[in-house]
């Protein structure tokens, strides 16, 4: 199943190839990623999608823990989470059928962000799913460029005041991770 | 004080506590090498970087310190990169300085251009592209410390030519480094201790997995006092050999794919494993879907991402193995497992019979013979530095290591090759101790260039080259699982002793175990470097073995003396 794991890391160069070169060779597959700045300056927060049981997903994330220019890694499918896609999707949009257009994007909650003379561009956000409906409910008018983000993910609830680097030692052990 | 960037790489070097490195010059490292010459550090001058790789991480292991290797940019640094991969499967701390092109150059495949950091990404601990003077000193600081830190490692330090020739104010206190320490452990919990002692307590059959992990932890001591009061026995992996006394009572010997049947038998029977910085390489279990099935495990590593990698625990404590057992000690109670020792002692049965030691003297030479007399004639003293194959897996049996750092070695990596310039960064690293190289025909042949950097140096190391005429192990493995079909393993090899003599080194080719006995001799009264080329059985076979895959106790066991003569396909 797919597991989402956030890493705070330096925002430095060639950070970001030290994170997916390690994922790549401890052989998981990464679905999504998702790179920006995090809340403190000079750090970035990455959001991963990676395919994998439980284990292997905490396997990852001690893995890219002993990363020097990793600050810390939560394995968010272990607790409640807000999880969100981003998309832009231009859609033909001739005059005889744009009024149809526009109200599909507006069943989903997409917005307008650009208008054409034959196309426009919707904006939409939301879960994976909702995304790749609104896709296809599109697609009969013809959709002509479709982009879309990986994942943003953050746990709900209050934010832990101190976020340990590692987890206490015992949480390694498979029997205590399980609990 | 106002420095240039190369002066400022020796600056730091002789502040970190380093007197030698190991090298080649090249274009891009040019100004550090000019440097050089003020500073006290002596530069060994290499004939291929992989060897000056190989010489850093021998270097390192025989001392426990840093090993430095500097190269210059492009086929410099990638000749490194086998060095480094080694030096990474197997937790050494060094320090790689490679030179790279200009910084205006960067990107544009300049001369001797390469992306080092990329290519050096999976086989570093960390690494840095440097590309200013300031930078130097910060990026070299944690370099060392990051080495040496946790889980030790290989780092590079990749520093462009124009930083090393810009000038610029020297810094070494603002460039202390801080970034590494944000990897703590967090303490021993007293639920971790508790846990501990019971598990301990409710077993009845108890075996301590001994890793390379208690020479990096300098764990020694109470490893064997801890042993001591519980009565536990204890299997080392090929990286613990000399971590705990080959000698010592307790200690059973090596386990998994050549380790001795019955230690592999007691394994497999164990009610709890202790796994002391050891890691479950698939080398020393087996297939895992049958491995030590009715064992609990305590697996105490430095690397929280080793516990419960590969085998499941009962209790993963993260942590620096001394300072654990330090807090478990006086906790525990003495114990006593009088039956399951006694039980061991059983499964041993008729091995002592199989040993190859008791062999009558046929005139033959067995690869055996000469670990046995080489260990003998030095009284267990020497640091036999080897290779990678079967000589490697009989020095691991037959030469009784008593003291840590007196077995060096290629472990995870395999790396054949190793054990020449390996050998020649240990002598720096203990000039006082009698150092040996065991190798074979095939891995001597690949770094033997390193001869002349042995000479160059007016180094004393011998060197055993064991000499069967194949590239050993992967016939042994043809014997077995390709039907004989001997592909690319018969190989051929110079006089080795003609050889010898062309670097300037005495040498001497020996065929029967009185000679190589008077050879061994011969070679440890000369005074120089000394070759043996030791003439054995072509197609002799490393007994025990598990078939790669199989289950840790369906081994195929050495063969009775009266059939020891036929191959290994007669005796399965």
């Amino acid at each position: 199943m797919p597991h989402f794991l956030v890493a705070t890391t330096d925002d430095e160069p060639g950070v970001l190839n030290r994170v997916t070169s390690l994922v790549r060779r401890r052989a998981f597959n990464i679905h999504s990623l998702t790179v920006g700045p995090a809340e403190t300056s000079g750090t970035s927060r990455m959001t991963m999608v990676v395919e994998s049981d439980e284990a292997g997903a905490l396997r990852v994330a001690s893995h890219l823990e002993k990363l020097l220019n990793v600050l810390k890694v939560e394995v968010l499918s272990e607790r409640p989470s807000v999880v969100r896609y981003l998309a832009l999707l231009r859609v033909s949009a001739p005059v005889a059928t744009r009024g149809q257009v526009l109200l599909v994007g507006n069943a989903f909650r997409a917005q307008v962000v650009d208008v054409a003379e034959d196309s426009v561009v919707l904006e939409c956000s939301g879960s994976a799913e909702k995304i790749a409906a609104l896709a296809e409910a599109l697609r009969p008018y013809g959709l002509l460029e479709l982009s879309r983000t990986g994942a943003l993910a953050m746990a709900r609830g209050t934010l832990p005041s101190v976020v340990p680097l590692r987890r206490a030692a015992t949480e390694f052990s498979p029997l205590a991770m399980s609990v | 004080m106002q420095l240039t960037g190369a002066q400022i790489i020796w600056e730091c070097l002789v502040r970190e506590g380093v007197d030698t490195v190991f090298g080649y010059p090249g274009g891009a490292i040019l100004p550090a090498y000019d440097a050089l010459l003020d500073y006290p550090v002596h530069h060994v001058l290499v004939r291929h970087e992989q060897g000056a790789a190989h010489m850093a991480d021998g270097y390192a292991r025989a001392s426990g310190r840093v090993g430095v290797v500097i190269a210059t940019s492009g086929p410099g640094a990638t000749n490194l990169v086998t060095g480094l991969a080694n030096a990474m499967m197997d937790s050494i701390p060094m320090v790689a300085i490679t030179g790279q092109v200009g910084s205006r150059l960067l990107g544009t495949d300049a001369f001797q251009e390469v992306d080092v950091t990329g290519v050096t990404l999976p086989v570093t601990k960390h690494n840095y592209l440097v590309t200013c003077a300031e930078d130097i000193a910060p990026a070299l600081r944690e370099a060392f410390a990051l080495a040496k830190h946790g889980r030790p490692g290989p780092v590079l330090v990749d520093i462009t030519k124009d930083a090393q020739q810009t000038k610029v104010e020297f810094d070494w206190d603002g460039a202390e480094p801080t970034r590494h320490l944000r990897r703590g452990h967090p303490p021993i919990g007293e639920s971790q201790l508790a846990r501990a002692l019971e598990l301990l307590h409710e077993s009845k059959r108890p075996l301590i997995l001994a890793g390379h992990g208690i020479e990096l932890s300098g764990a020694k001591a109470r490893v064997l006092a801890f042993a001591e009061q519980m009565q536990i026995p204890m299997a080392t992996t090929l990286l613990g050999i000399g971590a705990v006394p080959a000698r010592h009572p307790l200690n059973l010997g090596m386990m998994g794919m050549h380790g001795e049947a019955w230690v592999n038998q007691a394994i497999q029977e164990a009610d709890l494993l202790l796994a002391f910085g050891m890691r479950f390489d698939d080398r020393v279990t087996g297939t895992l879907a049958t491995y030590a099935q009715h064992a609990k495990k305590i697996h105490v590593d430095i690397d929280p991402a080793e516990l419960g990698k590969n085998v499941p625990v009962e209790l993963g404590v993260a942590a620096d193995l001394n300072t654990f057992l330090g807090a478990l000690l006086p906790r525990g109670e003495a114990q006593n497992h009088g039956q399951w020792l006694e039980h061991i002692r059983e499964l041993k049965g008729d091995a002592a019979v199989r040993d190859i030691q008791t062999l009558p003297d046929e005139g033959r030479l067995f690869a055996a013979h000469v670990i046995h007399e080489l260990w003998r004639l030095t009284e267990g003293g020497a640091i036999v530095v080897t290779d990678v194959g079967q000589h490697q897996m009989w020095e691991a049996q037959y030469y009784h290591h008593d003291e840590p750092r007196s077995l060096i070695t290629s472990g995870g990596l395999g790396t054949m090759g190793f054990a020449l310039p390996a050998a020649i960064g240990a002598k720096f690293a203990r000039p006082g101790k009698e150092v040996w190289v065991v190798a074979g025909d095939g891995g001597f042949q690949m770094t033997m260039a390193e001869l002349m950097t042995l000479v160059q140096e007016g180094l004393k190391v011998n060197i055993a080259v064991i000499n069967n005429g194949y590239l050993g192990m992967v016939r042994q493995w043809q014997e077995f699982f390709y039907e004989r079909r001997y592909s690319a393993t018969p190989l051929l090899s110079p006089d080795f002793v003609k050889l010898a003599a062309a670097f300037g080194i005495e040498g001497r080719s020996v065929s029967t175990r009185a000679e190589a006995v008077e050879a061994i001799q011969a070679a440890r009264s000369s005074t120089g470097p000394f070759l043996i080329d030791f003439r054995v059985e072509q197609e002799d076979t490393v007994f025990p073995m598990v078939p790669a895959g199989a289950a840790l106790d369906a081994m195929i066991r050495r063969p009775m003396p009266s059939v020891l003569a036929e191959t290994g396909a007669d005796v399965s």
